[in-house]
């Protein structure tokens, strides 16, 4: 579909635990084709201090309903203002923007890597390949068991596997520390992955190193999220691209991660 | 209705509403949000005679009612915009205009030449503002016989209107309009990015690569309004204001501190379809004080 400015009404705000919130945004215009990756970007209009849109992962899709949803984090002042949403407020939201994970041609072998909030864009993403019969499994990081969310729905669409750094939940470690990236790994297609850059680099050396085509979802700093600010660049094979409308997702042959 | 249509020296708007170069990329980005005819025109990315890579990430810092950048000029240069771009803009019915830097006055000759070979570009806005480039335009920008002699320069060699656009960055900003005024310049708009910085306390290090970067946004709306008011009041050539303009107000307070026309810039990195508030808001506000044309109320001011 068309990128527009939407305002989209709150449908619901599901607080998922002390950070996290799915809200859910029903859109007058109607919805179609939206790719795993897009984001979308979201006025925060009740503080004084932010002055430029945040942008945010579309989760999930729901055609029937008309409505998109977004996974958010409250970290700052914008984010866990936007957090606190509370059904029927309007918010302000240009969707949807940038290029989103491409599919397997074939029938494949994935293995979805999230850490933290970066989980966001796998849900659509493993939504989406699920019907093609790919074999999925899921693997997800983060700091502890309480800040992991949604794993009965991933479990949906593939086997769920986590790492949480202090071990409260599955393997201790980071993501790249589970036994998925040993000698298994070989065994994957794809590896599709979006979360901190140092997860990103760290899964994309083992994808490049076993040959294993990768995909990450890079998160810039940005201005507009549709290419004329120039300011959320990245460093590519053909010169500075701007992550908002060459990306955000990358081919990792794209990137000059070696270094 | 009231008369929107305005002249600036030769460029005839049908509204005065333009966007900024470097916060519309060319145009062609903002077609799925708004039909783009609508405006009195535009400026495109800054372009210089070879292509450039602009400086490394990150390159924009978010501050209180603004923000700052460092993009530096990023662009695939002249030839490229000429044989890749252009040919996408033949179909707009608006002025287009190109925003034009260099770092010698011959990159800035070369440039120009090759720009007045295209028909369908309405005119140059010469940038000798810059701040975020080493040896960028606003060497050009912040000395009297520097500006007037790219100015003059460039003059020379292109024939259509030639906008200059002044950087805030002097210590009276009079003094330079009237040298880009002797040099040959049918306008003049103002104004540029203030240099500024932004640090991260936790880390001790600043936020953009460069250190120091541009300041935009409704912050630099105060000064901006300022230098246009001093400005208009000193030149006899038209001013076009820019600084902060998210709104239909912000744009009526540039009219009636001397502005012919306004271009609004970082507003469409918040809301593409900021211009097409403005310019209803404009109308609805000639309407509301009986104005029969933007004209009357250019320079208004009631002291």
């Amino acid at each position: 579909m068309k990128k527009s400015v939407q305002n989209l009404l709150v449908v619901s705000n599901q607080r998922l635990n002390k950070d996290h919130a799915l809200l859910e945004l029903k859109s007058e215009v109607l919805l179609e084709g939206i790719l795993p990756g897009q984001f979308a970007n979201i006025l925060v209009d009740k503080s004084q201090n932010i002055f430029l849109r945040r942008p945010f992962s579309i989760f999930q899709v729901d055609y029937k309903c008309n409505s998109i949803f977004i996974l958010i984090k409250g970290i700052g002042e914008g984010t866990k203002s936007l957090s606190k949403s509370v059904v029927g407020d309007t918010l302000s939201i240009i969707f949807p923007l940038g290029r989103g994970y491409t599919f397997p041609t074939k029938k494949s072998k994935v293995l979805l890597v999230g850490g933290g909030v970066g989980i966001a864009p796998l849900m659509l993403l493993a939504t989406m390949l699920k019907p093609d019969n790919h074999q999925i499994e899921i693997l997800i990081g983060a700091r502890s068991g309480e800040d992991l969310v949604e794993l009965e729905n991933f479990g949906k669409y593939g086997i769920v596997h986590t790492t949480t750094e202090d071990g409260s939940h599955g393997t201790k470690g980071f993501v790249t520390n589970h036994a998925i990236f040993g000698d298994e790994l070989k065994s994957f297609d794809k590896i599709y992955t979006c979360g901190p850059e140092p997860m990103m680099k760290a899964v994309a050396r083992l994808a490049h190193q076993n040959e294993i085509d990768c995909e990450v979802s890079l998160e810039n700093t940005m201005a507009c999220g549709y290419g004329v600010c120039l300011c959320c660049v990245t460093e590519t094979t053909g010169g500075h691209r701007c992550v908002c409308t060459d990306g955000p997702v990358f081919d990792i042959k794209q990137l000059k991660w070696q270094n | 209705m009231a008369e929107l249509s305005i002249d600036i020296a030769g460029l005839k708007l049908k509204n005065p509403v333009m966007t900024a170069s470097g916060t519309f990329g060319y145009g062609v980005e903002f077609d799925d949000f708004f039909d783009l005819n609508t405006l009195g025109g535009f400026v495109v990315k800054g372009t210089t005679l070879h292509s450039r890579q602009g400086n490394s990430y990150p390159r924009m810092a978010e501050t209180p009612s603004g923000m700052l950048n460092t993009v530096g000029l990023q662009n695939r240069g002249v030839k490229y915009f000429a044989e890749n771009i252009y040919p996408r803009l033949l179909g707009y019915d608006t002025n287009i205009l190109v925003n034009v830097s260099g770092s010698t006055v011959e990159e800035y000759i070369a440039c120009a030449e090759q720009i007045n070979e295209l028909d369908h570009i309405a005119g140059i806005e010469l940038n000798i503002s810059c701040p975020n480039v080493k040896e960028g335009g606003m060497a050009f920008g912040t000395s009297c016989p520097a500006a007037e002699a790219v100015v003059k320069a460039v003059r020379n060699v292109y024939h259509k209107p030639l906008m200059v656009k002044l950087s805030p960055n002097v210590t009276d900003i009079t003094d330079i309009a009237l040298a880009v005024e002797a040099g040959g310049a049918d306008s003049i708009s103002l104004i540029n990015t203030i240099l500024a910085m932004a640090i991260h306390a936790e880390s001790r290090k600043p936020v953009l690569s460069t250190v120091t970067g541009g300041l935009s946004g409704p912050a630099i709306k105060p000064i901006a309004l300022r230098m246009v008011w001093q400005v208009s009041k000193s030149v006899k050539i038209p001013v076009v204001g820019i600084g902060g303009i998210m709104n239909a107000t912000d744009a009526i307070e540039f009219f009636l501190a001397g502005a012919s026309a306004i271009q609004v810039g970082t507003a469409n990195f918040i809301d593409p379809m900021a211009t097409q508030h403005i310019i209803a808001g404009i109308d609805n506000y000639l309407d509301r004080h009986k104005f029969k044309s933007i004209k009357e109320i250019i320079g208004g001011l009631q002291l």
